[in-house]
């Protein structure tokens, strides 16, 4: 599995650093094709990770509204990790950056109603 | 749905190609072809990426309860 996965990675690399003096496009093409394949080859191993990490959590007694949003988060940052890498091998850091942005904004959104709901415990608890 | 290296192996076939055909072109005096043909294998890969970036994002949004 992971031999594979780099044996994939030194060849796209080869690939798109020829393509890379004639035509950049095709190499960033190569460049994101590469990263889809390696993403989707470690999608079952990374269910099987979240399953555990789920049946942990039950265990442990944690309401799995909170598990389902971890997971939520961490999807959101793979996605904005893999669209702002993109754009920064094109060279095109300011898009990359606003990616980035993008992406806390999401996170922050998504984890509000919990900050909320913690920050009433504590005002509840306060006399 | 082709997943693996011939994916990656194919686009850049494409690429070398078009580099070729593109270098040809320009040689023998015919610049506007060669525009063309740059253009339209780009339009090719890009079909071919544009199906792999929508079957990932499909993934990911089953995978993670997106």
């Amino acid at each position: 599995m992971i031999i594979k996965i780099v044996a994939i990675g030194i060849v796209a690399t080869m690939l798109a650093i020829v393509l890379r003096k004639e035509k950049p496009e095709f190499a960033m093409a190569v460049g994101i094709v590469a990263g889809i394949v390696i993403l989707t080859m470690i999608m079952n191993d990374i269910q099987a990770v979240l399953q555990s990490i789920k049946i942990a959590s039950e265990k442990a007694g944690v309401e799995p509204r909170y598990i389902a949003l971890l997971i939520k988060i961490i999807g959101i940052s793979y996605l904005t990790q893999f669209g702002s890498a993109i754009a920064k091998d094109a060279g095109e850091s300011a898009i990359a950056s606003k990616i980035d942005i993008g992406g806390k904004i999401a996170i922050l959104l998504l984890s509000a109603p919990l900050l909320f709901a913690l920050l009433n415990l504590i005002v509840g608890i306060l006399p | 749905m082709d997943t693996g290296v011939d994916l990656i192996f194919k686009i850049a076939a494409i690429g070398v190609i078009t580099a070729v055909l593109n270098q040809l072109l320009i040689n023998s005096e015919k610049k506007e072809l060669g525009l063309m043909v740059s253009i339209t294998g780009l339009v090719v890969v890009l079909l071919m990426v544009i199906k792999e970036i929508s079957y990932l994002f499909q993934t990911i949004k089953t995978l993670f309860g997106l």
